[in-house]
């Protein structure tokens, strides 16, 4: 069995691992609730990773380097926007070619990166980590960015139903021709989502080269943009359940590590497979009722907008 | 002035053998750009990516055993577009054909029956064929959307080729690496080119073009496929059942990824690994509408997108140019692709003169 | 002769200066190609190759004309990258990862004139040789430094797969630990996957979490120094010197040098001297040994490796002789024997003091 400080360290691992999926996940919950499917997010996420740990290196300052990140993230999402948006483009076909395209991207700008040594965020932040306690390392591993994430349920879902941008960027998710019709700007909504979306990727993407591998190797993301995908029709499109899946999600991978002091003698594979049967299973659920599925997914997702008068 | 899109009265038969044209032009433009900031002749670069590989049997061979299981998940995924249909879950149904067809290469290959390997592919077929039936029955059956649940599914199928490989079926003799013993010759797919990779799967590949034209140009299943996609209330009237095309589409595409995916465990693998694809199957959504999710379209396509890998790794043997340049120009040929197709349907047109 | 006469005069061409000499090549260089599992990065196994790849090089000058391709993944693709590099006209190659093992033997049974060289592998042929370190001797070392440092007796292994390879690794650090405290224990982690930052990463930060104050790995990114030298615990690195990455806490890295080998096989390729067979080089070859130590290591633990390393050297240090104990107690070798080649090859048993499963 674990005990007391093991089950910290396991907490504090799992907030961690769970970090990036929250930031790539509510950007795209956002994003989708405006009706737009961007499936670029595994993209956007290794560009932000690039960026922002070129940045860091360039610069020494972990902080630009995040902003680096979100910059990033969010010229990728304007990419895809004007294609998908402005174009009207496929927006599976487009997300996916995002992805292409960020993999080949990041790898060729970090290419001169690759083996640069940077120090991350959390020793930036406690020069005396390494010399603390364990257990006053664990609460030093808790970074702003990980604060952020975890504060983004709150933020998003407070954004969604108590503003009125939330308002209508889900009234533009649910039906972009009613909302065109009540005078709003459909296109300057679902931009405004898109890019918040790549931001936060970025961000996610960041937070994985500068603080929980401070490192650049390609193709770093590691599948996790596909994961905050998943993450979001598990949730339902919901911010509480969005948090609720990322951390399960974080669980798993460390738990895994964790298997033999846990008491769990099971693959690994089966215990990865866990997240995506559940959300297969949530989504039944949640879908089982056609009345109940409107409620739920936003009912414009992925249709292009064509303004028509 | 402001220029806006405006739908043409109907496709642009110019922009749609332009598009493509356009598109390759561009990317070169660009990955010429892309070479020369890298320091590298890009005349000499964009010779070597678009030309070296075709310039021998050899290269040749290895190009249509690259587009194999493109093609092959490209065509299903594109009948299922067709339908409106969204098949993301080509990867998993790959990896499911790849289990079931290795299974039975691992449970009687070897002894030299002729049936090992025509069961093998069956299995295969079978396997990617359940695994598309699966997000059939749920979108079917409880209104689960496929988008999302066959994007689920290629996880949980990689995760169970994963427990296979580090578990029961670990090669007893393969001191603990994680894959299968080798199969034996009769449950290998032989070899179309002496001293060359290139299989049969390669041939059940070019015929499936024809057959998915046939179906879709000229049966009465292809009509109501598409009218399901295009018209659903005209389908509904007409009591085309939408039930029947998301069955019938995702089997189908389901059945064709399984095909690719024993091909590839019979074919140039020869055995099971963690990974049966460098993700062929989120590949072949790309070159289904590179190939305007026309069967004849989508050969040349597949044929395309094999060149861009295997010429970006002559690129890399050739000239030392990093792989990454050559994902980049990809990604970016993708882009203008699908930026220049909007003109097919669309043109710009100033919004002057436009009436409100 | 005149391969010969040029590589006497040539000039040591600049490191990294291979990527840019293309066209400027002289008459009919011999070829020869690397085909690499991850990028070259700036550390770890491919990046070690790459360095043998470079030394080749400088040392042979316009004699050779090498190229390799990064980032192969095991699997169908392998086999492609290599036939094309034969096809190109590269008449040694080096394909530096087990997992290319079948698709290597496959090129070298359609390429009969071409030499291939397979790292880590079994399987031989002709014109098909196999390569490795006794990665094992220097791991005995810093199982010694291990034992020495760690305060908690428990020392946190991050590896990839448990082939023989990685077993033999972690038993020789069990052997070199227990040799200096009778307590000492390893806690094993595995990541199925020879490069997965995240997951090293993981596994490291578990590993602190359940007691271990000394790291080490058999994985190839350098997430675990830097895990260790986050949370203040000592590590050694593998593959290559990782020292930039925790400069207060690496003590010091198990590091392969192929520059010799290399060389020695093209010059022996080039002269028609070459012979299919294994090497496995130990730390008297130099093809394994220890990177340098951090400068903050005591004295007397750094004259006690120093004297060690010595004594494997000659070959009175045999790391594999008994008595070894297995995980349940039982005797695996007695007293007074060692472990034969083979035998050491094939390990799949973890010695006592090891918690984890095979």
């Amino acid at each position: 069995m674990l005990d007391g400080f093991a089950l910290l360290a396991l907490l504090v691992a799992t907030l961690r691992a769970a970090t990036p999926l929250l930031l790539a996940g509510f950007g795209e919950l956002v994003a989708e609730r405006a009706g737009v499917l961007n499936l670029g997010v595994e993209g956007m996420m290794l560009v932000g990773a690039a960026t922002g740990f070129i940045a860091t290196a360039a610069t020494g300052n972990p902080l630009l380097g995040l902003l680096a990140a979100a910059l990033a993230g969010a010229a990728m999402a304007l990419l895809f926007g004007l294609l998908t948006l402005t174009l009207r483009a496929n927006q599976v076909a487009c997300g996916l070619a995002l992805t292409i395209f960020g993999i080949g991207l990041s790898a060729l700008i970090g290419l001169p990166w690759q083996g640069t040594p940077i120090t991350g965020l959390a020793t930036v932040l406690w020069p005396g980590l390494d010399a603390a306690s364990p257990l006053v390392q664990q609460f030093m591993l808790l970074d702003p960015v990980l604060w952020l994430a975890l504060a983004a349920p709150l933020l998003v879902s407070a954004f969604l139903y108590r503003s009125r941008p939330g308002l209508v960027l889900r009234a533009v998710g649910e039906s972009h021709d009613v909302a065109h019709a009540l005078g709003y700007s459909v296109l300057r909504v679902r931009y405004a989502a898109v890019l918040f979306g790549g931001a936060m990727s970025g961000l996610g993407g960041a937070y994985l080269s500068l603080v929980y591998t401070p490192m650049w190797t390609e193709n770093m993301v590691a599948g996790r943009g596909w994961i905050a995908l998943a993450l979001v029709v598990f949730s339902a499109w919901k911010p509480g359940w969005l948090a609720l899946g990322a951390l399960l999600f974080g669980f798993v991978t460390i738990a895994q590590f964790h298997a033999g002091a846990l008491g769990l003698d099971i693959s690994p594979h089966l215990l990865t497979m866990l997240p995506y049967l559940a959300t297969v299973l949530v989504l039944v659920l949640i879908s089982r009722d056609a009345t109940r599925l409107k409620l739920n997914a936003p009912a414009a997702l992925g249709k292009p907008f064509t303004a028509t008068g | 002035m402001r220029l806006r899109l405006e739908a043409r009265p109907e496709p642009s038969r110019a922009m749609l053998w332009l598009s493509p044209l356009l598109a390759a032009l561009l990317a070169a433009a660009g990955g010429g750009v892309v070479f020369a900031l890298l320091g590298y002749d890009p005349w000499a670069a964009l010779g070597m990516l678009f030309l070296a590989p075709l310039s021998s049997l050899d290269g040749l061979t290895e190009l249509g055993l690259k587009a194999t299981p493109l093609l092959l998940c490209a065509l299903g995924i594109a009948i299922g577009v067709r339908a409106n249909v969204w098949n993301i879950g080509a990867e998993g149904q790959l990896t499911m054909g790849a289990i079931a067809g290795g299974g039975v290469a691992l449970a009687f290959g070897g002894a030299g029956h002729w049936w090992v390997l025509p069961l093998m592919l069956l299995a295969g077929v079978a396997g990617g064929a359940a695994w598309g039936a699966l997000p059939a029955l749920l979108r079917t059956r409880f209104n689960a959307h496929e988008i999302l649940t066959t994007l689920m599914l290629n996880y949980v199928a990689i995760q169970i080729l994963g427990w296979l490989v580090h578990g029961p079926w670990i090669d007893p003799e393969g001191f603990n690496f994680p894959q299968t013993r080798m199969f034996e010759a009769d449950a290998l797919l032989p070899v179309l080119v002496e001293g060359s990779r290139l299989h049969a799967g390669f041939l059940l590949a070019l015929l499936a073009v024809p057959l998915g034209w046939l179906l879709l140009a000229r049966t009465v299943t292809g009509f109501r496929l598409r009218t399901v996609g295009q018209a659903p209330a005209a389908a509904r009237y007409a009591g085309f059942s939408a039930s029947g095309a998301v069955w019938f589409s995702l089997v189908l595409s389901g059945a064709l990824a399984g095909l690719a995916g024993v091909s590839e465990a019979a074919g140039p693998v020869g055995q099971l690994q963690p990974s049966m694809s460098p993700g062929y199957g989120f590949a072949a959504i790309i070159v289904a509408f590179l190939g305007r999710l026309n069967p004849v379209g989508i050969l040349f396509a597949s044929l395309l997108m094999a060149l861009l890998y295997l010429g970006g790794e002559q690129l890399q043997v050739s000239m030392q140019l990093p792989l990454a340049a050559t994902g980049t120009i990809q990604g970016m040929l993708l882009f203008f692709l699908l930026a220049t197709d909007v003109f097919i349907d669309q043109r710009l047109v100033l919004a002057e003169a436009r009436h409100a | 002769m005149t391969l010969h006469r040029r590589s006497l005069l040539a000039a040591p061409a600049l490191l990294g200066a291979a990527a840019l000499t293309h066209g400027a090549a002289a008459a009919d260089p011999f070829k020869v190609g690397f085909v690499y599992v991850s990028p070259i990065g700036d550390a770890g196994w491919t990046f070690q190759h790459e360095l043998g790849r470079r030394a080749v090089e400088a040392a042979l000058g316009d004699a050779v004309k090498t190229s390799y391709v990064e980032n192969v993944p095991e699997g169908a693709d392998a086999e492609r990258v290599i036939r094309r590099l034969a096809q190109d006209g590269n008449q040694l190659i080096f394909a530096t990862s087990f997992g290319y093992m079948n698709q290597t033997e496959r090129v070298a049974k359609a390429f009969p004139k071409v030499k291939f060289e397979h790292a880590t592998g079994y399987k031989r042929a002709v014109n098909l040789a196999t390569y490795s370190g006794r990665y094992y001797e220097p791991r005995y070392l810093t199982g010694i430094i291990a034992g020495r440092l760690s305060k908690s007796g428990v020392i946190g292994y991050v590896a990839a797969f448990p082939i023989p390879e990685v077993i033999q690794g972690i038993n020789a650090v069990m052997l070199g630990a227990r040799s200096v405290n009778p307590n000492a224990t390893i806690k094993v982690v595995f990541t199925s996957s020879w490069y997965d930052p995240g997951r090293e990463r993981a596994a490291a930060d578990t590993l602190v979490a359940q007691g271990a104050d000394y790291l080490t790995q058999h994985t190839d990114s350098t997430a675990v120094v830097q895990a260790a030298e986050e949370k203040g615990v000592w590590c050694s690195g593998y593959d290559s010197d990782m020292l930039k990455y925790a400069p207060k806490t690496h003590t010091t890295a198990v590091e392969m040098h192929w520059d010799d080998y290399y060389i020695d096989r093209v010059k022996q390729a080039i002269a028609g001297t070459w012979t299919s067979g294994d090497v496995w080089g130990g730390m008297a070859s130099g093809m394994v040994r220890l990177s340098r130590f951090n400068p903050n290591l005591p004295a007397p633990l750094l004259g006690e490796v120093a004297a060690k390393t010595e004594e494997i050297k000659s070959g009175k240090l045999v790391v594999f002789s008994g008595p070894i104990k297995d995980q349940s107690g039982a005797v695996k070798v007695p007293a007074g024997k060692a472990l034969t080649d083979p035998e050491i090859l094939s390990m799949n048993w973890f010695a006592e003091g090891v918690q984890g499963k095979v």
